[in-house]
């Protein structure tokens, strides 16, 4: 395997810890912030050459430079592959833009610690292909909301409760896994844990209690960072599509295609803003196993376009909706705010960021989606029309937000609600990413097509180890893209 | 300069145009920095103008060159070689398209410089240029649009700023919820759209019109579609269409949309959004010919529309509903000469009647001026006198069909009931089922959520 010029990946790791380490016992929230910021910064700054550097390797995937790691915890401790070189930038963007607006009012209560030693967390995830380090640190991301919860004095119980089953059954899947060696087919029990693991962490109905808990009791900025990663898709992808048989990935899909329709419709009917993004990013995020549990080549390409796609828009999204709760409090939506005279950027990033997530022409999500319905109506007919119904769901619901926060009765303040500098710089730097992937998608498709391809190929390789693996992507491909496949014809 | 580099400049000039007018106005405020009506109206009229005398200029040299025919090919914007997989960025210009971009252009300059004097100083005069030019990209798109995903592009684009432009008075709850109401509609129509361009992608290998039309360019094409496929396909595109065209059973929505300014109701729901259903399936007609029951379904609409639009279009008290209902009848008839396969009468009534319409609409603020400068000349009252056919028609079934036009039709009454309200019920039980559950895990009250006021008090504090 071929290795990245410097080590970006531990850079990735080790710079939110010591980010932790000194914003530790600070008392004084500025200085907190700022260092906070410096870091989150630094380690996007790691994520985004790392993902530039293997690039230049033109390669599947690759160690990183002096991997020291590898001699101790194994091969594939430490890796970046076309799956993940993406998403590390993207992770860390999500935190940086966090910490960066959060508001003055809010940075004394904000957990800046927890949030440095999350993004470690997760970047060691992001690069770990080792099965019982994902787990590990899956199980390990968990504790930072939990200990919010804990100290905001909330009930940790729904949490708690689901993310114990979650790990209890990757735990056990895993271990029957490992027991069982490396055949062609694994027990059901063991493929069923799995499942039933990978749709409890992405919050799949009816299992998704948790993710609506959690937004109700923890702060917004937390929420957002444990849930937008998407880290049960990643361990979907990881953990599940590699060994798993085509029922298994299909009740996957099923599952995922129920609940982004369900979520859709529950978007529409909240009456409180943050249940509503939760139930908004569910159902997104449910469309996104979607497409990688269907597991065609265009439907995966389409997923993970998805996945890069609704992770940045709805964090754009998530962030917007957090500036305007630390101007007025908890939002209603029960009735119409009237806020878009005090707030017009704010007002036309919500749009912009919410657009984005249902692949509205022109943004980066546009033709994610346009691939997601095609792989899906390659499966079935019926498949891609939900998926289409429920993002068709999710643009009545995002509109219908937006007319309940910004219109309506105006009303006069003494001081100015509008962005403040931060928050302009988020909504800049997201809106050129939002309207750059979706005028320039083809180095994003690319990439995602790659990816998508390769994992194909490990999946067919884990299953048939014997048959030559690109005889059976061009195989596999043929026999799905053939247009007598598709409609019936 | 070849005829070839001709084309292709000037083809790029009209797309381009509109899209620069969405740039220059849209990202300003983004930026946090609001653009004087003088300078917004500056470059509107430059946009119009550039991209009417480019189309123009392109007509003449097509009809020098006796082309009846030009592709504009801008690349493959997305292409996945070994899935055969491409999205191919292809305007043409061709009979259909041709007209309908003129008139595009035309009817929005008017609309352009009439709105920079009837909403000068209205507070949200930025707001409406914006949507404004959202809308004019989107229909420049659609018309010129060589394969369905680029039709498609143009199309949501339309969507979008219509019902932004229902909802322009903002500060009233009714526009708004009229807004919401024209964006679900259109939402679920769209979604048949996409359906749609999948589909035909898989069963002809593209979404381009060329290869879907076979040989001839339009009118001349034939589809290369069996007559069942011809039909699934023309049905979610029938569907689209109605969506977007109002047809019925999708009516209901197309006085709500009266709500918005007087310009945006003339633009949309008199000139063109409300003509885009039966440009598209003047687009597809190839597709029509080769099912008869796809043929019969859009005349048995398109005849339905008028009827239902010619009947509720009597009993309306304010001018713009009465104008949205008179529009509605002639779309339905021009969506019938489509199914009949009256194809140039279709074009050509479309072009007539969205002229006339927008001058109509544009009018309507000052119908009482007109009707009083009218009544001075005359030395009297206008006479209104019952239609002939409403003097055939027996009194008891007048008054059902005086209920039935009072409640058009009832169509909105039968969407609510039948959709809007199970739908909530339903949804609302999962949601009163969750509370339950999150309530017992949590061992007492689970949503914080169920504090929030309605108003923040902050913003109670500060209300006028």
């Amino acid at each position: 395997m071929l290795e990245l010029h410097l080590p970006w990946l531990e850079l990735c790791i080790v710079t939110p810890l010591v980010g932790a380490l000194l914003v530790w016992r600070k008392r004084d929230p500025e200085v907190a912030w700022k260092r906070a910021l410096t870091f989150t910064g630094i380690t996007l700054l790691f994520a985004f050459c790392a993902w530039e550097d293997f690039g230049t390797l033109h390669t599947f995937d690759a160690h990183d430079h002096w991997d020291a790691v590898s001699q101790w915890l194994g091969d594939d401790a430490i890796v970046i592959d076309e799956l993940s070189a993406p998403l590390l930038p993207l992770a860390a963007l999500l935190f940086f833009l966090i910490t960066l607006a959060t508001p003055r009012t809010k940075i004394r209560r904000f957990p800046f610690v927890s949030t440095l030693v999350s993004l470690s967390m997760l970047m060691a995830m992001l690069t770990c292909r080792q099965p019982w380090g994902v787990i590990g640190l899956l199980a390990a991301q968990t504790l930072p909301p939990f200990l919010e919860l804990r100290a905001r004095s909330r009930s940790t119980r729904a949490f708690t409760l689901h993310m114990l089953l979650f790990l209890g059954l990757l735990s056990a899947g895993w271990a029957m896994i490992d027991a069982e060696g490396p055949k062609s087919e694994h027990s059901y029990l063991a493929i069923g844990m799995l499942m039933a693991a990978v749709l409890i962490r992405s919050g799949v109905a009816p299992l998704h209690c948790w993710m609506t808990d959690l937004f109700e009791n923890a702060t917004f900025g937390t929420a957002l960072l444990f849930v937008t990663p998407m880290a049960g898709a990643y361990a979907a992808v990881r953990l599940v599509l590699p060994i798993a048989p085509d029922w298994a990935l299909h009740g996957i899909a099923l599952f995922s295609l129920f609940t982004a329709v369900y979520a859709a419709g529950m978007s529409l009917i909240q009456r409180e803003a943050r249940r509503f993004f939760c139930y908004l990013f569910l159902s997104n995020s449910s469309l996104v196993l979607v497409g990688l549990e269907v597991a065609t080549p265009v439907s995966l390409t389409g997923g993970l376009c998805v996945w890069l796609s609704v992770g940045m828009s709805l964090a754009g999204l998530g962030l917007t909706m957090r500036a305007v709760e630390a101007r007025t409090g908890r939002i209603s939506l029960a009735d119409y705010q009237g806020l878009y005279e005090h707030m017009p950027s704010l007002a036309a990033f919500f749009l912009l960021t919410g657009l984005a997530s249902i692949g509205f022409p022109g943004t980066v999500g546009f033709v994610g989606v346009e691939l997601l319905v095609d792989g899906a109506i390659g499966i079935s007919p019926y498949v891609g029309m939900l998926v289409v119904f429920a993002a068709a769901l999710n643009g009545i619901a995002i509109l219908h937000a937006y007319f309940r926060l910004f219109t309506g009765t105006q009303h006069t303040t003494l001081i100015s609600l509008e962005a403040r500098w931060p928050e302009k710089v988020v909504v800049l730097l997201l809106t050129a990413l939002i309207l750059g992937g979706g005028l320039h998608p083809q180095p994003g498709v690319t990439s995602r097509y790659h990816a998508a391809t390769e994992i194909i190929s490990r999946r067919e390789e884990s299953s048939n180890p014997s048959r030559n693996d690109h005889a059976l992507i061009s195989e596999s491909t043929e026999h799905l893209t053939s247009p007598s496949h598709f409609l019936g014809k | 300069m070849s005829t070839e580099t001709m084309f292709f400049v000037l083809g790029v000039a009209v797309v381009t145009s509109p899209a620069a007018l969405v740039a220059v106005l849209g990202i300003p405020p983004l930026l946090g920095r609001r653009l004087t009506e003088q300078t917004m109206n500056r470059y509107t009229y430059a946009s119009t103008v550039i991209g009417l005398l480019a189309s123009i200029a392109i007509l003449a040299i097509m009809l020098i060159a006796d082309t009846r025919f030009v592709p504009i090919e801008l690349g493959n914007w997305v292409v996945i070689p070994q899935q055969h997989f491409h999205f191919h960025l292809k305007f043409v210009f061709d009979r259909l398209s041709v007209p309908f971009v003129i008139l595009s252009f035309l009817l929005c300059g008017v609309v352009g410089a009439f709105t920079s004097r009837y909403l000068h100083r209205e507070p949200g005069y930025g707001r409406f240029y914006v949507s404004y030019s959202f809308f004019t990209l989107g229909m420049i798109i659609t018309s010129l649009a060589g394969t369905i995903e680029v039709l498609f592009l143009g199309w949501e684009l339309v969507g979008l700023s219509s019902a932004l432009l229902v909802a322009f008075f903002h500060e009233r709850p009714t526009p708004v919820r009229n807004g919401i109401r024209v964006w679900s509609v259109y939402r679920l129509a769209d979604a048949a759209f996409l359906v749609a361009a999948v589909a035909m992608h898989h069963l002809t290998g593209a979404g381009d019109f060329s290869s879907l039309m076979g040989s001839g360019h339009w009118p001349a094409g034939q589809a290369v579609l069996t007559s069942h496929q011809a039909l699934l396909v023309g049905l979610l595109l029938l569907t689209a269409a109605a969506g977007k065209s109002a047809l019925v059973p999708f009516s209901g929505w197309l006085p709500r949309a009266m709500e918005g300014p007087t310009p945006s109701s003339a633009i949309f729901y008199g000139a063109l959004s409300v003509h885009l259903g039966a440009f598209l399936l003047l687009r597809i007609s190839p597709i029509l010919e080769l099912s008869f029951a796809l043929s019969a379904t859009v005349v048995a609409i398109g005849l339905i529309t008028a009827a239902y639009a010619s009947i509720t279009a009597r009993v309306q008290t304010d001018i713009k509903c009465a104008l949205a209902f008179a529009s509605l009848t002639q779309v339905g008839i021009i969506v019938a000469e489509i199914g009949l396969g009256f194809r140039y009468i279709a074009l050509i009534h479309i072009i007539g009647h969205a002229s006339l319409r927008t001058l109509q609409l544009l009018r309507a603020p000052t119908l009482l001026h007109d009707y009083h400068t009218l009544e001075n000349a005359i030395g009297g009252h206008l006479e209104t006198e019952t239609s002939f056919l409403g003097r055939l028609v027996p009194a008891p079934l007048r008054d059902w069909f005086y209920r039935f036009a009072l409640e058009r039709g009832y169509l909105d009454s039968l969407l609510d009931e039948c959709v809007v309200h199970p739908f909530r019920r339903i949804f609302q039980w999962c949601d009163a089922r969750e509370r339950s559950w999150t309530d017992w895990l949590s061992g007492g009250q689970s949503r914080a959520s169920d504090e929030v006021k309605s108003h923040s008090e902050i913003v109670e504090e500060l209300r006028l």
